[in-house]
């Protein structure tokens, strides 16, 4: 019973309250007044803005920047990564649901825009980019319940091979269909309108900086919005369906309601995501979707942190960077270029971080207790 | 969609799905038996196979046989053969428990939640498949001809071959010698006891590392076996391989009954023809999708597959 | 904490090891050698990793090996090699070639191999003013783009296609073709305007997956037996071809393998084994190396160990067309691209005039078709007479 005691805050003196035991870095942050808190939430936002000047550090920058890739563009890659991940947290970190075909959504939203967009497809409505976005996030919101509605009857890892399933099939679809075009894509997608005093459009082709903003903007905003429904009765439902269907179901959590909700707000901030991707592209074919992309930001969630937002954030961006980084590297014994071996450097770099930390880089703290329970009930082996 | 296209070739296409799906069904055993013990989606297993199809190329390299060779005689091929197999078995084997031990292992150690798994999985998974694409170029490597197709018999249009029945009746006796060592044997015995209850089963002295071991290892067979067949059918084999047939033979032991070693057989058997059948109907470019059409279908109706799971209670 | 400050020095660690490594890496280019126009770069873009490595890898190839040539003449590395891995893809691709314009010694471009990614990467080259030559992307609509720096190097697929039914009815003489593709924007397109030109005698057709996404093709082997085709004929990339021929054979069906200059490569013999790609015809708006008297063929073997394959040739003489720029003085972008618009080069594969939208003078164009041999050697077999 000794180690129980010692589990007890209560048990600690206050002086000798350890960091770990107080909340670390999050603690302290959440004992901070809301001046100060603010303060430093500004600070941080406006250092992400500043992010594409990196280079520019002393020392520190040239280490940080791509090499084998622009580094505004990397950033802006890492951006769409960062939504897909937060919008795949909803649906497997807050709400538990395995799912391994999340870039269909990435897909609908982009291929929406394409079709209302290009001058190449059927429709030859060829809106605007601005004007396409609402239509492609309702549309994406929609396939999301559409997909959701037959299949969140299955459990678990039935769910994930279903869900692989359907992303298959809309890969397949794209390549296949006449309509969606293929190999062939969608050429002239129109960027985001706007453009400078001198006449200059502000999303050009040459400079990816402005499309970065974009992206942190929307990260910022679908942030705020997914912080909220966590902590509202939408997040408690999702919670208990996560933590023990049956018994949330019992307890009155009406689940198939709300484990739609999670696939719906997942697959519309996925459809974002593709519209994002689309803008910036201006030409995009079915070569994009494919299976392990999907894959690889899920990768990304469980690699962060499950179920925590900012670990969400950091998983996205660790998976659109690391490759990224990778590129254009010498390495050291037989001075061949690293990049081929980026994806393969990759998957051990994967492997380390989760026996290191299975709960991810910024575990949820709920996950992490319940890890530390799982730990001590350890049968012998 | 051609329908007298699909009643005039009906024969052919049935006996080159099945030939086909029993290279699915012994691939997807590994799937099914880790699901079984540990519930957990093996992602690094398409790379088993895929270094299987390598090993066997690697030691018919030795005898200094490619794709231009002749096909030498009898005794050789079927000297050859065994070579081949035996360098999969072994490779695919010795990956699979690779895998366990350093993938798994360090964390079931820490009793970590079973999304870590699925992603460790997919990290070993892109780190061998990725190191053989560089190490290969990402080249094709082809096949020697050991077996030259020959018609066995021949109905109206079906022409048998001596390689389709090779792989349909290797497959076949596999799955039963399997079969038996799951359901006889003491091993066996062990395996069925961790599947249905692994604290207990520890508690009453199996031991559980040996049992997941065993596990994975018997997977590991079965995929060098499918990996050999595949190189002779297919004729080439490629770092990328095992992930795309990986993908159709997790699809048939989920489509069997996932955990259910028969549900493996009859999944894999299944995929393999109506993905012929899809193919003439619709068009070679849907035959993925049909397979996931059907796997959606079939789990709306039954959510636990043709066979239902659980490898200890269903008497496999 | 200790324990976490542990990990996050270890996590440090293996981004240090990165980043030291990439210390290594940053830019040691060489002193700007005074001799003539030295110290600018080439670049190759495209891909050299990914599912379509090998097609990018060959076309590299030839591209780099004009260049050693050429600074082998000069006796230093006067121009310097720069390459841009794009996977191939759409989606990377305008971030690689946004870094590549950043480099302002680069003169000249050999690529985008691909039509898709050509798409997304040339307006930022056409931004940028850098004169691209691309040796293989053979969409037609590439050049209705009107970009000034846009130039192609073979034949776009309206005049392959045409070629490849003249000589399946004229030559092979068959009744009876069955056309197939691999779905892409190359493969099908070409399949499209065989089907077209080919009418009544189209047996049956048939889609596959692409290059990497399909291995096995029982049913489309047992579609071509069944409508009884004597000729087959593929829109798509040598692996699957060969791949299929190889399955074809082992089905018993006796007829030729017909193909575009996508299939032009030993690949194909490789996969299906050379006895069973005896026969079949590939066609190339290109003319054969030996016509032209080089030593390519065998230069290329000495250098890469491998035989040259799809494209290579044209790399070369895209390379060569470049590097004739820099000795005729044209040491900026803008100087190269005029250059380009008046150039008239005589490589190995081709003469190299371009119109105004950047495509080959259509008059120079040639499509011959060749033929592999017992030991998977494409043999030049006719010159397809424009149709």
């Amino acid at each position: 019973m000794s180690d129980v005691k010692v589990d007890k805050p209560a048990a600690v003196p206050a002086d000798k309250k350890n960091w770990r035991s107080s909340g670390g870095v999050r603690g302290w942050f959440g004992r901070q007044h809301w001046a100060v808190r603010t303060v430093l939430i500004i600070v941080f936002a406006v250092l992400a803005y500043l992010l594409p000047y990196a280079g520019d550090i002393p020392v520190l920058g040239p280490q940080i920047i791509t090499e084998g890739i622009d580094w505004p563009s990397a950033l802006f890659n890492m951006s769409y990564y960062v939504l897909l991940a937060l919008g795949l947290n909803v649906v497997v970190g807050f709400a538990g649901l395995l799912d391994l075909g999340y870039v269909g959504f990435f897909a609908v939203g982009a291929y929406t825009v394409a079709l209302l967009t290009s001058p190449d497809s059927i429709l030859k409505t060829e809106w605007g980019w601005l004007a396409a976005v609402p239509v492609a996030l309702a549309v994406a919101m929609v396939s999301g319940l559409i997909l959701g509605w037959p299949t969140l009857r299955l459990r678990g890892d039935y769910l994930a091979i279903v869900t692989l399933g359907f992303a298959e099939i809309i890969r397949i679809f794209a390549t296949s269909s006449e309509t969606l075009r293929g190999d062939r894509g969608f050429a002239d997608i129109p960027h985001p309108p706007g453009s400078y005093s001198d006449g200059k459009p502000i999303f050009g082709v040459a400079d990816a900086t402005p499309y970065y903003w974009l992206g942190l903007s929307v990260i910022i905003l679908v942030i705020l919005g997914v912080r909220n429904l966590d902590r509202s009765r939408v997040g408690r439902s999702w919670l208990a369906i996560r933590e023990d269907e049956e018994a949330a179901e019992i307890m009155g959590v009406r689940t198939i309601k709300y484990k739609l909700w999670a696939f719906a707000i997942g697959a519309f901030i996925g459809g974002l995501g593709g519209v994002m991707f689309a803008g910036q592209q201006g030409f995009m074919n079915s070569q994009t979707f494919i299976l392990q992309f999907s894959i690889l930001v899920l990768a990304g969630v469980v690699m962060g942190g499950s179920g925590n937002i900012f670990g969400a954030i950091l998983g996205g961006a660790l998976i659109s960077y690391i490759p990224d980084r990778l590129r254009g590297i010498e390495d050291p014994i037989f001075h061949t270029d690293l990049f081929g071996f980026r994806f393969a450097i990759f998957g051990a770099i994967i492997i380390l971080i989760m026996i290191f930390r299975p709960q991810g880089l910024i575990p949820s703290r709920r996950r992490a207790m319940e890890l530390k329970d799982r730990e001590k009930e350890v049968a012998p082996q | 969609m051609n329908f007298s296209g699909l009643i005039q070739d009906f024969g052919p296409l049935t006996i080159t799905g099945l030939a086909q799906g029993a290279i699915i069904a012994l691939f997807a055993l590994g799937y099914t038996l880790v699901y079984g013990v540990l519930r957990l989606i093996n992602f690094a297993h398409s790379e088993v196979f895929l270094l299987g199809s390598y090993a066997c190329l690697i030691v018919w390299g030795f005898f200094g046989l490619d794709q231009n060779s002749a096909t030498p005689n009898v005794f050789s091929v079927i000297g050859l053969l065994l070579l081949g197999l035996m360098a999969a078995i072994v490779i695919s084997g010795l990956t699979a428990l690779g895998v366990e031990l350093v993938a798994y292992r360090p964390l079931r150690r820490r009793n970590a939640p079973p999304l870590a798994f699925l992603i460790t999985a997919i990290g070993a998974s892109l780190f061998i498949s990725e190191t053989v694409g560089v190490i290969t170029k990402r080249n094709i490597k082809a096949v020697p001809p050991l077996i030259r197709p020959a018609d066995v018999f021949v109905i109206g249009n079906m022409h048998v071959t001596n390689l389709q029945i090779l792989i349909i009746v290797l497959a076949l006796v596999m799955m039963f010698v399997l079969d038996r060592f799951i359901n006889r044997s003491r091993l066996g015995r062990g395996i069925r006891a961790v599947a249905q209850n692994p604290d207990s089963a520890a508690l009453m002295g199996v031991n559980k590392s040996r049992v997941i071991a065993l596990v994975f290892l018997l997977g590991g067979l079965m995929a060098g076996i499918a990996a050999v067949m595949y190189d002779l059918k297919i004729g080439v084999t490629r770092f990328d391989a095992g992930f795309l047939l990986g993908i159709e033979a997790f699809t048939a032991a989920v489509l069997g009954g996932i955990g259910n070693l028969r549900g493996a057989l009859l999944g894999g058997l299944l995929l393999g023809v109506l993905q012929n059948y899809a193919a003439s109907l619709f068009g070679t470019q849907w035959l993925h999708a049909a397979s996931f059409v059907l796997l959606v279908l079939i789990l709306l109706v039954r959510p636990t597959g043709l066979l239902g799971e659980s490898l200890g209670r269903a008497r496999a | 904490m200790r324990q976490v400050l542990a990990r996050a020095i270890g996590g440090l660690a293996v981004i240090g090891l990165v980043a030291g490594a990439a210390a290594c890496n940053s830019s040691s280019s060489s002193d700007d050698s005074a001799s003539g126009n030295c110290g600018y770069k080439l670049a190759y873009f495209g891909a050299l990793t990914g599912s379509s490595a090998n097609l990018g890898v060959n076309i590299e190839q030839g591209f780099e090996l004009a260049i050693n040539q050429y600074n082998d003449k000069k006796g230093s590395t006067c121009i310097e090699v720069a390459k841009f891995d794009s996977q191939g893809e759409p989606a990377v691709a305008p971030g690689v070639a946004r870094n590549l314009v950043a480099d302002k010694k680069i003169l000249g471009i050999v690529g985008p191999p691909f039509s898709g990614e050509s798409e997304a990467a040339d307006p930022i080259f056409e931004e940028a003013g850098i004169p691209t030559i691309t040796p293989s992307a053979t969409r037609v609509s590439l050049a209705a783009n009107g970009w000034k720096t846009f130039h192609r190097a073979v034949a776009n697929d309206d005049a392959q296609g045409p070629a490849a039914a003249t000589y399946i009815k004229d030559t092979l003489k068959a009744q009876k073709v069955f056309v197939a593709d691999d779905q892409s924007a190359y493969g099908a397109g070409l399949a499209d305007i065989v089907k077209q030109k080919l009418g009544s005698a189209v047996a049956g057709t048939d889609k596959t997956e692409a290059d990497g996404k399909q291995t096995d093709f029982s049913a489309v082997v047992q579609k071509v037996v069944s409508s009884g085709a004597t000729v087959l004929f593929y829109g798509g990339y040598y692996q699957n071809a060969g791949l299929i021929r190889k399955q074809l054979t082992a089905a018993n069906w006796k007829g030729t393998l017909v193909g575009g200059d996508g299939m032009k490569d030993a690949g194909l013999a490789k996969a299906s084994g050379n006895a069973a790609a005896v026969g079949t015809i590939v066609t190339c708006p290109c003319s054969p190396p030996e016509k032209s008297g080089g030593t390519f063929v065998a230069d290329y073997k000495a250098k890469w160990n491998v035989d040259a394959g799809t494209y290579s040739d044209v790399a070369f003489d895209a390379a060569n067309l470049l590097l004739a720029g820099i000795d005729a003085g044209n040491t900026t972008p803008e100087k190269m691209n005029t250059y380009l618009s008046t150039a008239n080069y005589k490589g190995i594969a081709n003469t190299y005039k371009f119109t105004s939208t950047g495509e080959l003078d259509p008059s120079l164009i040639k499509v011959w078709a060749f033929k592999f041999d017992a030991t998977g050697n494409q043999v030049a077999d006719a010159e397809i007479p424009a149709a």
